[in-house]
């Protein structure tokens, strides 16, 4: 199911905030249409891993980092922040709508990236918030504000807000961790299903999260990363000790 | 038992204390009211309304407004059109694009011009800044509703970039970490996210500043030239509500005529201030919702 065909690609990567390396020689294919999971405790490095995949870092003072980031066979050094961040979109822990309607908060980043026609985007908007599967909840309502939306479909607004711009990648950060149990569900189901069509990759710290929606997993402890393996071996045989300890709950 | 007095003293003392400045209120209004009225008496309220001259003391005298408050309104107008658009862009810059230490000497150098008194800014503006305007201009004079906008826009500018500012530094981080997510460049961000995030605190901060200019009285007494005429474009003498009053009020008979019209013209002013702050509010509450 998964296709052999490495759409990024990190050769050593180091990240430092200040002096403090908080990633260490980091090697790690990510495959195309493929949905990653990546746990391990706080402080391990996963959010700065996934927020060094479209330069998010790059915003905090002191932040630097070394080694390579290949995306799509390109330097990822080489593209524009602005063209990246499209191609590579993310999804944040907490819901970050903008505090403007529903039908905006998803035409927002057409819009930015110079889509003007009105009934291209008004396409868009539909289009993506049919994908994330909100579309039948909130069509009656496009042009209300987005912040009087439940968590749940705050968040999936967002997912659909990613989708508009018509990304290649999706990261998500912690996604499921302001949710209940039912909103969780359901964001677990539309990435099933965005996995046909888009690379994902997922920070969890809920390692039976990891372990319902992932393919392969790969598991970060203190800056380094463990292991990285099939999903269901990575659960049942880990390779490293560690893991095993980990997702068995020793520690965490 | 004590604790219990104490409660009940302390909630008195605030309770007499809100009513207080309510009642300040009331009491300046009615004073005003009942003043201008003994004007009305004598003079009709619809010439004083109406009438294009204010000619206080000759024989009959008028006391028309409409020169006075168009004096006003000119040069409110203009300090607006100059001081908003340089206020919010300063304060976008303060709070968004300017490094740490930037940041500072911009932060401190706008304290220090909201606390240049009233007077030398006037000083300046006859010194300097009517002389220059004259001679780049080509006018008649440089004492002219242009140069009191020039100056009133400087005073109103502290209230607006500090107001604004804090009003850009409290929208949520999450915008714009959202914006950049998308893609969007630092420009759009401010544009399209930054700045409607913040419309609320800045319709407040340019409130404020409008308050301060409508209200200001000796910069432009000092340099709009005080011709109580109905001006035909800013760059004409002109004089406003506040510097007739300040300037006709020793020179008059407590009792007369034409000092119950100062009181009216300050009845005027009032109004104005009074209908300034509540749209304010209005369009407050409004971008809230």
């Amino acid at each position: 199911m998964v296709e052999q065909n490495v759409i990024i690609k990190t050769v050593n990567l180091n990240c430092f905030y200040g002096d403090q390396q908080v990633l260490r020689d980091i090697n790690l294919d990510v495959y195309r249409n493929e949905i990653l999971g990546i746990i391990g405790p706080a402080n391990s490095g996963k959010t700065t891993f996934l927020r060094a995949m479209n330069r998010l870092n790059s915003r905090y003072l002191h932040y630097r980092q070394t080694g390579e980031i290949i995306f799509e066979n390109q330097n990822q050094q080489d593209i524009a922040d602005t063209l990246l961040r499209q191609k590579i979109g993310i999804i944040f822990a907490m819901p970050q709508v903008l505090p403007v309607t529903i039908y905006e908060n998803v035409a927002y980043g057409p819009m930015v990236h110079g889509v003007r026609d009105k009934h291209r985007i008004e396409q868009l908007v539909e289009e993506s918030l049919k994908k994330a599967f909100v579309w039948e909840e909130l069509k009656d309502r496009l042009r209300s504000p987005a912040v009087k939306l439940s968590g749940g479909q705050q968040q999936r607004l967002c997912i659909a807000r990613t989708l508009a711009i018509e990304p290649d990648v999706i990261l998500y950060d912690e996604p499921c961790s302001g949710l209940d149990p039912i909103s969780t569900a359901k964001m677990e189901d539309t990435m099933a299903l965005l996995a046909q069509s888009y690379t994902q990759i997922l920070v969890t710290n809920n390692t039976k999260q990891a372990s319902r929606v992932s393919h392969r997993c790969a598991f970060f402890l203190m800056g380094e990363m463990v292991e990285v393996n099939q999903t269901q071996k990575l659960f049942t045989y880990p390779d490293d000790q560690r893991t095993d300890d980990y997702i068995t709950g020793k520690f965490g | 038992m004590f604790r219990k007095i104490n409660e009940r003293i302390i909630e008195t003392a605030i309770r007499v204390s809100g009513f207080a400045v309510i009642a300040f209120v009331i009491l300046i209004f009615l004073f005003l009211l009942k003043d201008s009225l003994s004007l009305f008496r004598v003079y009709p309220l619809k010439a004083f309304l109406t009438s294009t001259q204010w000619l206080p003391i000759s024989e009959p005298p008028t006391f028309g407004i409409i020169p006075l408050l168009m004096g006003s309104i000119l040069v409110m107008v203009g300090a607006i059109v100059i001081c908003v658009p340089i206020g919010v862009a300063t304060a976008l810059f303060i709070a968004e694009v300017a490094p740490g230490y930037l940041k500072m000497i911009l932060k401190s150098l706008v304290e220090i011009l909201a606390s240049i008194p009233s007077v030398v800014l006037g000083f300046i503006g006859i010194v300097w800044l009517g002389p220059f305007l004259k001679t780049t201009l080509h006018l008649n004079t440089g004492m002219c509703g242009l140069t009191g906008a020039i100056l009133l826009a400087f005073m109103a500018l502290p209230t607006i970039i500090s107001i604004s500012e804090d009003a850009i530094i409290g929208i949520p981080r999450s915008y714009k970490e959202a914006a950049y997510g998308l893609g969007a460049t630092r420009w759009q961000t401010m544009w399209r996210i930054v700045l409607p995030a913040a419309s609320s605190g800045i319709i407040a901060a340019v409130m404020l500043g409008i308050g301060r200019v409508i209200g200001e009285t000796m910069v432009v007494m000092m340099v709009t030239g005080n011709a109580p005429i109905i001006p035909h474009s800013i760059l004409q003498p002109l004089r406003t509500l506040t510097a007739t009053i300040a300037g006709e009020m020793g020179e008059t008979v407590g009792g007369s005529d034409h000092y119950y019209a100062l009181f009216a013209v300050g009845l005027v002013l009032f109004v104005i201030t009074f209908m300034l702050n509540f749209v304010a509010d209005i369009s407050l509450r409004k971008s809230r919702k």
